[in-house]
């Protein structure tokens, strides 16, 4: 230790010191002054916690657990203790970049003993940020298109079911049918991003092949909503729920089926806590992972690659899911599946979520890299050729970090595709 | 400062556009319809002179479609104070001219400072609302601008004209300006502040005047336009496919 810091104002070194017999001298028996704790307001402190959801925030006791496990954190400099310490040494978080890093992905609360929740902490403190006008641009762009179009990419709204019109198989429509077993939520990057639409036409190949009864919504379709809520717009989230839910009422239907996690937990968690609709509903990983029996004889061409797993923050740590997508992987002939370090609870964040779909180049401000080039060269440390993914916000974000961190090898496909490719026996040139 | 906004609801580009069946317009049963882009610039002109220099804001718009309330919402979210619209038994589509015929009776009532309008609305391409409402009112009028300030009695117009040039003008009040683009970018309004105004706000109604009829231009046909050609997509990889565009480029003796 450096014998100089004895100077260091506010710590208190004694030369000799020699406690039961035993000799502290020098370093050993560094004591630091008592903290001057008024030297800390907790007025800010207190505007974040004194927010409607946000109360958790001032539970904060320092144990810095969440530090660790956060995803923003492995690439910059972040997590609740830091955004606690920052308030209570006068950061206001409502007119602070800070407030846009965090993906909601849940992995400090899961191990928070104060049960410090950010999932409700941000879109109480985002909400506030929102009112007051301060809301990062290309944020603000996807909010507006949401509002205009129903969809965040900013097509039009009548265009929503015109990827059907690129199907090789019947893709029924609930304005025509009227009643289906199977109610298909396509989700907005599902029906308009062109890899989105991969995977929609491998979800429509597969229904028809396992005979399922299903019909989409089409144009009737808007955006969840809720990634929006999570970055502070609870108003557009409440406008397109309302829409949704009463288009969802229109029809008959048994069982919901969603492509997307965010999607998943919108209807089953948010629509259902906040008005009421409580309805059956599943990820497309699980509805399809119930049929194993009926859909494992139909996957007859081999896969012969390393396939690794990114668990949807939204589909594992957030409802507890994380079997289903890997009993559909490892129903695939030739598939080898290898675990990430980071996969399961603590899986790794794409840095998609809670509206970091939205503030890409925002974030990669204030971080070295994309969460989801981390999360590349995580897969492709394991060795892996392909990184599978079941959330419609992936795609596109791990093959653009694929391409700019130089791993163009690594093939970034949907749990559907890879199912059709081994259904169909195409696409496999690997 | 009294301010008025004079604001349009237009059809939505972002939908393939669909025409009636006799080809004389749009069908706009089977169009959606936003507030012109403009017009977003006049009305964060308008709350951004509110913000420097007190007064009240009124935004105003006929309501062609009878969903202009939204847009009224969205105005007052954004800081607007007070919201107005033109009804009656209105068929669209509605010339400028007579629109601005109706907007400067009720404008008119409203005893105005400054009335502020888009430079030109996308959906006609007219630009003359502006003019008209100031030649109905009686008033001076710049267009073009793209930034306002306001002085003692008067405002101070920029507006810029091609090639470059810049001008500044002192105009006295009350006066009609056509904003080109606000100082700053219009301000995001949060749905959960427009829920809130379309629960509580009041928006004030003029009646149209049923007997005014402009006797202008006719709208006779309209079509989508034909491709004359297409383009033609080349395949390849990179390398062959910059081999080949050279080959064309030379050949038409472009290179
Ligand atoms: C973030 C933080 C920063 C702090 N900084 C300072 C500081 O700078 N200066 C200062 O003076 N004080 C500071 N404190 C306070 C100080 O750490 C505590 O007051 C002190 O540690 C209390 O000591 P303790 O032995 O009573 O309890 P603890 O340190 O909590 O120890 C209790 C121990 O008992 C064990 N235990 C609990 N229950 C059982 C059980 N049933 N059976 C067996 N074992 C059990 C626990 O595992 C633990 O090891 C800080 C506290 C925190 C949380
Ligand atoms: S784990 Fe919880 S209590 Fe500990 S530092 Fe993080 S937020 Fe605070
Ligand atoms: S929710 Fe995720 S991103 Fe946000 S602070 Fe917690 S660990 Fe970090």
């Amino acid at each position: 230790m450096d014998a100089g810091l004895d100077k260091v104002e506010g710590i208190l070194e004694k030369e000799v010191a020699i406690v039961d017999g035993i000799d502290i001298s020098g370093p050993w028996n560094r004591m630091f002054e008592q903290r001057v704790i008024w030297d800390y307001t907790p007025e800010l402190i207190e505007k974040v916690a004194s927010l409607p959801g946000a109360e958790s925030f001032a539970w904060c006791y320092q144990c810095a657990k969440c530090v660790p496990v956060c995803p923003v954190d492995q690439v910059g400099d972040y997590g609740p203790r830091k955004l606690y310490r920052m308030a209570q040494t006068g950061v206001d978080l409502l007119n602070h970049d800070a407030l846009w890093l965090c993906t909601t992905c849940r992995n400090c609360v899961r191990v928070c003993k104060k049960v410090v929740d950010m999932v409700k902490i941000m879109p109480a403190a985002r909400e506030q940020a929102v009112l007051n006008g301060f809301v990062p641009e290309e944020l603000q762009t996807a909010f507006e298109n949401t509002a205009k179009y129903g969809n965040p990419l900013g097509q039009s709204q009548r265009k929503r079911a015109a990827w059907t019109k690129k199907s090789d198989v019947p893709v029924p429509i609930m304005k025509d049918v009227k009643r289906a077993e199977v109610l298909w939520y396509v989700g907005s990057y599902p029906s308009y991003h062109p890899r989105g639409i991969d995977a929609s036409l491998a979800a429509a190949r597969i229904f028809n092949a396992l005979n399922v009864d299903f019909a989409i919504l089409g144009r009737e379709e808007k955006d969840d909503g809720d990634s929006q809520r999570l970055a502070g717009e609870l108003g557009l989230f409440e406008m397109l729920a309302e829409h949704n839910i009463k288009v969802f009422e229109k029809y008959d239907w048994d069982l919901m089926v969603v492509t997307g996690p965010h999607e998943y937990n919108a209807f089953k968690k948010e629509y259902k806590e906040r008005f009421g609709f409580d309805r059956p509903i599943q990820h497309y990983t699980q509805f399809l992972a119930d049929r194993l029996d009926q859909l494992k004889p139909m996957l007859k061409h081999e896969i012969p690659l390393k396939v690794t797993f990114h668990d949807p923050c939204y589909l594992g740590r957030h409802h507890g899911e994380y079997d289903a997508p890997r009993a559909l992987l490892q129903a695939i002939p030739g598939l080898e599946l290898v675990e990430m370090g980071r996969c399961r609870e603590n899986g790794y964040c794409c840095g998609g979520g809670g509206g970091g779909m939205w503030l890409d180049s925002f974030t990669i401000n204030h971080t070295t890299m994309r969460l989801s080039e981390r999360r590349v060269l995580e897969a492709v440390a394991y060795g892996a050729d392909v990184l599978a993914v079941s959330c419609p916000f992936e795609v596109s974000r791990f093959e653009d970090a694929a391409k700019s961190t130089g791993n163009d090898q690594l093939k970034v496909l949907d749990i559907l595709e890879l199912l059709d490719m081994s259904m169909r026996g195409v696409g496999l040139a690997a | 400062m009294n301010i008025v906004v004079a604001i349009k609801h237009v059809p939505s580009t972002t939908d393939e556009l669909e025409l009636n069946e006799d080809g004389t317009n749009l069908d706009f049963d089977e169009i959606d319809f936003l507030l012109n882009e403009f017009d977003e610039h006049a009305i964060e002109q308008a709350v951004l002179l509110k913000e420097a220099a007190g007064g009240e804001v009124t935004v105003i718009g006929v309501d062609v479609i009878e969903e202009l309330d939204g847009v009224l919402h969205t105005a007052l979210a954004k800081g607007a104070d007070k919201a107005a619209k033109i009804v009656g038994d209105i068929e669209p589509p509605v010339s400028s001219h007579t629109q601005a015929k109706w907007l400067a009776d009720a404008i008119a009532e409203m005893n105005p400072d400054l009335v502020l309008t888009g430079v030109q609305a996308v959906d006609d391409l007219d630009g003359q609302i502006g003019p008209m409402l100031a030649a109905y009112l009686d008033l001076p009028y710049v267009g073009v601008v793209t930034g306002v300030s306001s002085q003692n009695g008067s405002v101070l117009a920029h507006k810029e004209f091609a090639g470059g040039v810049m001008a500044e003008y002192e105009v006295t009040l009350p006066a009609v300006l056509g904003i080109q683009a606000a100082e700053k970018p219009p301000r995001y309004a949060p749905i959960s502040k427009i829920r809130q105004m379309a629960k509580s706000a009041e928006i004030e109604e003029f009646e149209v005047d049923e007997d005014f009829e402009y006797e202008g231009c006719e709208l006779r046909k309209m079509a989508k336009p034909e491709s004359a050609g297409h383009a033609e997509m080349i395949e390849g990889d990179p390398e062959e496919v910059a081999e080949k565009i050279i080959a064309i480029l030379e050949e038409r003796g472009l290179l």
